[in-house]
């Protein structure tokens, strides 16, 4: 017969919903999350943080803190500047002329954002940490703040950096066609200014680490909550000095991450420093109020957009001009530039108009660093390019269906690049846009909007389309980058002397499923029960080296590591079972952790007596014959710069045109995200990313007052989406395997926060269209915008 | 001012304890920290995030907002407990079947709350649901398929 | 983000509470559901040197009917305030308001009295008082005082009790047969603090306002009575034209204050629709038509 594709195979794993093991714990209330870790003799970090946005430190005044009851260290900026190998500068060389200011893990001589860490106290509790820490007396001369990105750049504007002349991180422009040309042609040329707000990511278990320094071996322990073990590895190892194969960092299970958890912080370098120096354990929780002071930002950006529109509907040019508002520094490694970078590529992905002309200018504000955080760029680039597209419809007098339906690029029409260049194979804008009408019955929905209208009662009905990057590869930004950042990632499978199956990952779990899902790709590519695969995550001392969970790539790349690997293994029983059978390998297949002849599926030998024969009984096998019973594979893209997946939402609300308030009461998405290893799982995913996005659309916004101080760092104040408000939410998929990977999964971890900001925004303009000329142009789309857009105040 | 400390007797999970504590220690700080039972977790320590969850004679109550010398004398049952009694084992096994978790950080929260509102053995909506269960934050789920598991647990208590 | 220290005593009687309060005046803080106070302790805004612990206070616990007056004891849980026959009988405003006090496990914590005796601006409880006419009762070691609610709220967080004085009590008059009362708010999300609300409680006869009280929260410093939107409404008819009236009086008892929820222009915008739709149910539960 050959070889059968597992996900061809009768009953195959690949495709099934299965259930999480790591979940079974949780709900027990076992879970293993870092806090739940005490090693005896467990000190406790707090920090003192900066009340100003910007000022000099004049003065630190420790005396009375290091007497404090429980205290063990008190340790400033600079003092923990002399236990670091420098500070970090977070530029990346494919970002040309990129400016960033060095950094250092806490505050030295200058603080920059409301919220940076000036001392660190070690107590013997956390409690005590903090009554140590104020008595902590800092001196502070107050600096000029920069915090309006629209004045950042102004010649009259105060400098953040004196050492890079003024407060441009970078600026950037890319496009294709002859846009200028192409507005001149055009029918109707189309204008708009959008801003998003900031936004952060409120994972619900905060940051953590917990750093033990082993003296004897100079061996570096940290268990921490993190996506990218081995990549902070790597900054925790340069910025210590601590030799890289000596830094062991554990992320046991972890309560979100969201991109949040991709980064190294300053505090936990400082955390870290204090468990070296003291040779204790040392632990250190953001606790919720600093959270929202020193987790990364996303998102403040302010979009004009620009369209040229035919009288049939064809969109021929788009063009946008971003002005990103980043934190004080550039995070290091991936830099702080990112966000903007991603708007540029992605807005208008879907669209199929020739000339694109995008500019990005990314500014430096005294507020807390910006970096990557689900689906970075994406909300803002598809809420841009779908107002558009809907705006186009109604000046063109077709219906929003109808002009996606003209500008979308056809399915059959791939490879193709779209507008900033990036190449796109393997989408279906077509099917996913056909299924989407069908399955929110969009018909019904427009005589149920019609008829409801002439109640009082102004629901709308919006439509977007997105692509989205997942599974960026080692040519773009990472390797290429210069950063020490691997866009590949890694598997070693091992058959165990029982028969059972390690899988050991460099990819983590979140509670996405990752675990779970890469079970299902071992158990289905050997033959193998799923109980007998086990996966290890998030040990650097246990798995391969690899880029962890970000950027949607988990299953993508580690999918296909897993995948290899468990087919060398594959090929390395039957081989061996060859041997043991006498029998030709290619006349045999694994069923169900058994040889069997293939065809007729008749037992042969149980993967049990191959595990005990090949880890205990190698007297049987022939002398020349050594089997490798632990196969290791790597998997990286290779000309593409990502994996690109697309989609398209729909969403239903009722906007109360009185008060303003939105109620969301149906979400819908069709997604492609390739080969579906676990349908639940990939659904759920989507499901929480619209949430997460929903949250970014209507409610969650980091607010500044003017002289940089945050307005609401707290749960009750910055407001996160919670059961009541959100909506249920109908997923369906096409699966359009990638062609880069022989499993051919995509990335489907993000999109679901990329395009519903947009979907939503949509679907609000809609509901007031009939009473306004005004459009919500602004995220979070808070009641006032919504009555300013309808005139009320 | 010098700590101040106190003692406190109360049954935690069906155990009498008794520890002598900083009177400002509040109540999930000490299941976790002196007792061991790390299945509650702390989110915001304010109240807001619903993580905290636990119940303490007989109601759900946000653990962060009460210190733990509030409850002398009193029955506390966390997510460990309550597994231990089996009263929400069905609950459990849906959240599994359904993926009504991901990162599981949530979740010890959520079921206490979902274990009081199914208490009440009545027909409920999804938005009813969502509305009895609107002071637990998951950043994960989108809380869909939260909805969709106890719903589906109500109906099969109710006999439906 | 852990509390500062501090003492803690647990009450034995309410004159051991009061006797506490004389001893330590503002360096003690009351613990009664400590819904509120816990956080703001957590977060060190609040460093009292003892809290005194009333929650063992059986005294102060309980509904019970006096008459025509509802009595709730001020360490009487939301929770039970909610499922209470007695209130759901005599005091619909009050059962129609307590579902949108946070949520369950706040709910089961904390208590009207503490409500009531923060007086945050935007808490339900305290335009549910001001609307029905209560009376606060406090206590310190000399004795009771009684407050009438439209003496008790004297602005942010402040009130008409004393620092030695505890609020033991609340008398709520009953609702009057013939009345009919509404309760409304907006928030951003369920069991959030309104950005905006309304308690309406009078008499409607057939279509006319006979005698309406109306009670503003959220958008100002404390519960206000709105004295003007009243003039404009009593002895009208409900109509467009009344309606319109009531608005525009109202922007004379109202000065919103703006904050991160929103400007003082979008908040008395929202009264202003409260009051309407406040008063078109007002009227349909009166059994009037529109």
């Amino acid at each position: 017969m050959g070889f059968i594709h597992p996900y061809d195979r009768p009953n195959s794993y690949i495709g099934r919903t299965l259930p999480r093991s790591r979940a079974k714990r949780a709900v027990a209330g076992r879970g293993r999350y870092t806090d739940d870790i005490t090693p005896p003799r467990t000190l406790h970090a707090a920090f003192v943080r900066s009340p100003y946005a910007h000022a000099k430190i004049l003065n630190i005044d420790v005396e009375a803190a290091k007497d404090a009851s429980g205290v063990k260290l008190v340790m400033t900026g600079s003092e923990l500047a002399e236990m670091c190998t420098g500070p970090w500068v977070g530029t990346l060389k494919v970002f040309e002329n990129m400016k960033a200011e060095p950094q250092h893990p806490m505050a030295v001589d200058r603080v920059c954002w409301h919220g940076e860490p000036v001392v660190m106290v070690i107590a013997e509790t956390r409690a005590q940490a903090e009554d140590a820490g104020e008595l902590v007396v800092v001196e502070y001369e107050e600096l000029p703040v920069v915090i309006n990105k629209e004045t950042a750049l102004d010649p009259g504007s105060p400098v953040i950096h004196a050492n890079l002349g003024d407060n441009k991180a970078w600026e950037h422009t890319l496009g294709s066609g002859d846009v200028d040309k192409a507005f001149e042609e055009a029918d109707h040329v189309l204008e708009e200014t959008f801003y998003f707000g900031r936004h952060t990511a409120v994972s619900l278990e905060p940051r953590i680490v917990l750093c033990e320094y082993d003296k004897g071996t100079e061996q570096l322990t940290i268990h921490t909550s993190s996506q990218c073990p081995h990549m902070i590895e790597t900054v925790f190892a340069q910025t210590l000095g601590v030799p890289e194969h000596n830094v062991r960092i554990v992320a046991p299970d972890v309560g979100g991450s969201f991109g949040l958890k991709i980064h190294t912080f300053g505090d936990e370098i400082a955390a870290t420093a204090a468990a070296i120096q003291l040779g204790r354990p040392v632990k250190f929780v953001a606790d919720r109020l600093e959270s929202f002071l020193s987790d990364i930002h996303a998102r403040e950006n302010r979009v004009k957009a620009k369209i040229g529109i035919m009288n049939d509907g064809t969109m021929i040019a788009a063009e946008i001009d971003d002005l990103s508002g980043v934190g004080a520094y550039s995070q290091y490694p991936r830099t702080s530039v990112f966000e903007a970078n991603q708007i540029l590529n992605i807005s208008f992905g879907p669209y199929k108009h020739p000339n694109y002309r995008a500019r990005a200018q990314v500014v430096y504000l005294n507020a807390v660093p910006t970096s990557q955080y689900r689906a970075v760029g994406h909300p803002i680039g598809i809420s841009v390019g779908e107002f558009m597209m809907d705006w186009a419809a109604d000046v063109t007098g077709l219906d929003p269906f109808e002009i996606r339906r003209k500008n979308i690029m056809e399915d059959d029409s791939y490879p193709r690049p779209i507008g900033s260049g990036i190449p796109m194979k393997d989408l279906s804008h077509q099917a996913c846009l056909e299924k989407l009408y069908g399955l929110m019955a969009y018909e019904d929905l427009l005589s149920e909007q019609t008829e409801l209208r002439k109640k009082g009662i102004y629901r709308g009905i919006g439509v977007a389309g997105f692509i989205k990057g997942t599974a960026p590869s080692p040519v773009g930004y990472y390797g290429a980058g210069g950063a020490r950042i691997a866009a590949q990632d890694a598997t070693t499978v091992k058959l165990e002397p029982s028969g059972g199956v390690i899988v050991a990952l460099g990819v983590t779990d979140q509670g996405q499923g990752v675990d779970t899902v890469m079970e299902q790709i071992a158990a289905a590519a050997i033959g193998c029960s799923m109980d007998h695969v086990r996966a290890i995550s998030g040990d650097t001392d246990a798995t391969p080296y690899g880029g962890g969970t970000y950027a949607s790539r988990a299953t993508a790349i580690g999918g296909e590591a897993t995948y290899q690997a468990a087919l060398d293994l594959r090929r390395e029983i039957l081989h061996m079972a060859g041997i043991l059978l006498q029998a030709d390998p290619n006349e045999l297949d694994i069923v169900d952790g058994h040889v069997v002849n293939d065809g007729s599926n008749e037992p042969r030998i149980p993967l049990s007596e191959i595990g005990r024969i090949g880890h205990f009984q190698l007297g049987e096998l022939p002398n020349n014959y050594q089997p490798v019973l632990s196969h290791t594979r790597r998997y990286r893209l290779q000309d593409s710069p990502y994996i690109y997946t697309n989609g398209i939402h729909g969403a239903y609300v009722e906007v109360d045109v009185d008060t303003g308030w939105i109620r969301h009461l149906k979400h819908w998405v069709v997604e492609d995200c390739g080969r579906i290893i676990n349908q639940q799982l990939a659904d759920e995913q989507i499901r929480g990313g619209c949430v997460q996005g929903l949250g970014g659309a209507l409610y969650e916004h980091c607010i500044y007052d003017d002289y940089g101080q945050l307005q609401n760092g707290t749960m009750a104040d910055y407001v996160t989406p919670m059961m009541s408000e959100m909506p249920d939410i109908e997923i369906d998929h096409i699966q359009t395997p990638t062609s880069e990977s022989e499993l051919g999964a995509k990335g489907a971890g993000e999109s679901g926060t990329g395009a519903a900001p947009g979907v939503v925004m949509n679907a609000v303009n809609n509901a007031i269209k009939p009473l306004t000329d005004g459009r919500v142009t602004e995220q979070p789309i808070t009641p006032e915008i919504v009555l300013g857009a309808l005139g009320k105040i | 001012m010098s700590e101040e400390m106190i003692t406190v007797n109360m049954t935690v999970n069906g155990e009498a304890v008794s520890k002598t504590i900083p009177v400002r220690t509040h109540l999930v700080d000490f299941i976790r920290t002196e007792l061991g039972f790390t299945g509650s977790h702390l989110g915001c320590e304010h109240g807001v995030c619903g993580a905290c969850s636990v119940r303490v004679d007989g109601d759900v109550v946000r653990g962060c907002l009460l210190l733990a010398a509030q409850a002398d004398g009193c029955e506390v049952l966390t997510i460990e407990g309550i597994t231990d009694t089996g009263e929400i084992s069905d609950l459990q096994e849906k959240f599994v079947e359904r993926n009504a978790l991901q990162c599981g950080y949530c979740t010890p929260g959520m079921l206490m709350t979902a274990a009081e509102l199914l208490a009440q053995k009545t027909e409920m909506s999804r938005d009813d649901i969502r509305e009895y269960m609107s002071g637990n934050y998951c950043r994960c789920t989108g809380y869909h398929a939260i909805v969709d598991a106890i719903e589906s647990i109500n109906n099969e208590r109710l006999g439906g | 983000m852990k509390a500062p220290k501090f003492s803690y005593v647990r009450a034995d009687s309410v004159e051991h509470a009061l006797e506490l309060l004389d001893k330590h005046g503002d360096d003690a803080r009351i613990l009664a559901g400590g819904q509120s106070l816990m956080p703001t302790l957590n977060m060190r805004l609040s460093q009292p040197e003892i809290l005194i612990d009333i929650n063992r206070l059986n005294e102060l616990k309980g509904i019970s009917l006096d008459g025509d007056t509802v009595v709730i004891g001020a360490l009487t849980r939301h929770v039970e305030v909610l499922n209470s026959d007695i209130v759901s009988a005599h005091l619909p405003l009050v059962t129609e308001a307590m579902p949108y006090v946070a949520h369950v496990a706040i709910r089961n914590r904390g208590t009207i009295g503490g409500s009531i005796a923060l007086s945050d601006p935007a808490a339900e409880m305290p335009a549910c008082a001001l609307a029905l006419g209560a009376t606060l009762v406090v206590q310190n070691s000399g004795g009771k005082r009684e407050i009438p609610a439209e003496q008790f709220f004297h602005g942010l967080y402040e009130t008409a009790r004393a620092e030695n004085e505890l609020l033991v009590e609340i008398r709520f008059p009953s609702q009057k047969k013939d009345n009919v009362s509404v309760f409304m708010e907006l928030s951003r999300r369920h069991g959030d603090y309104a950005i905006a609300g309304i308690c309406a409680y009078g008499k409607v006869t057939g279509e006319t306002i006979d005698d309406m009280r109306l009670v503003y929260f959220a958008s100002e410093d404390r519960p206000v009575i709105g004295e003007h939107a009243i003039a404009a409404l009593n002895g009208h008819a409900w109509s467009e034209e009344t309606k319109d009236a009531v608005s525009a009086a109202l922007e004379n008892d109202l000065d919103p204050m703006a904050n991160l929820n929103g400007s003082a222009a979008m908040k008395l915008h929202l009264q202003k629709v409260l009051t309407g739709r406040a008063m078109d149910t007002a009227v349909s539960r009166a059994g009037g038509t529109l």
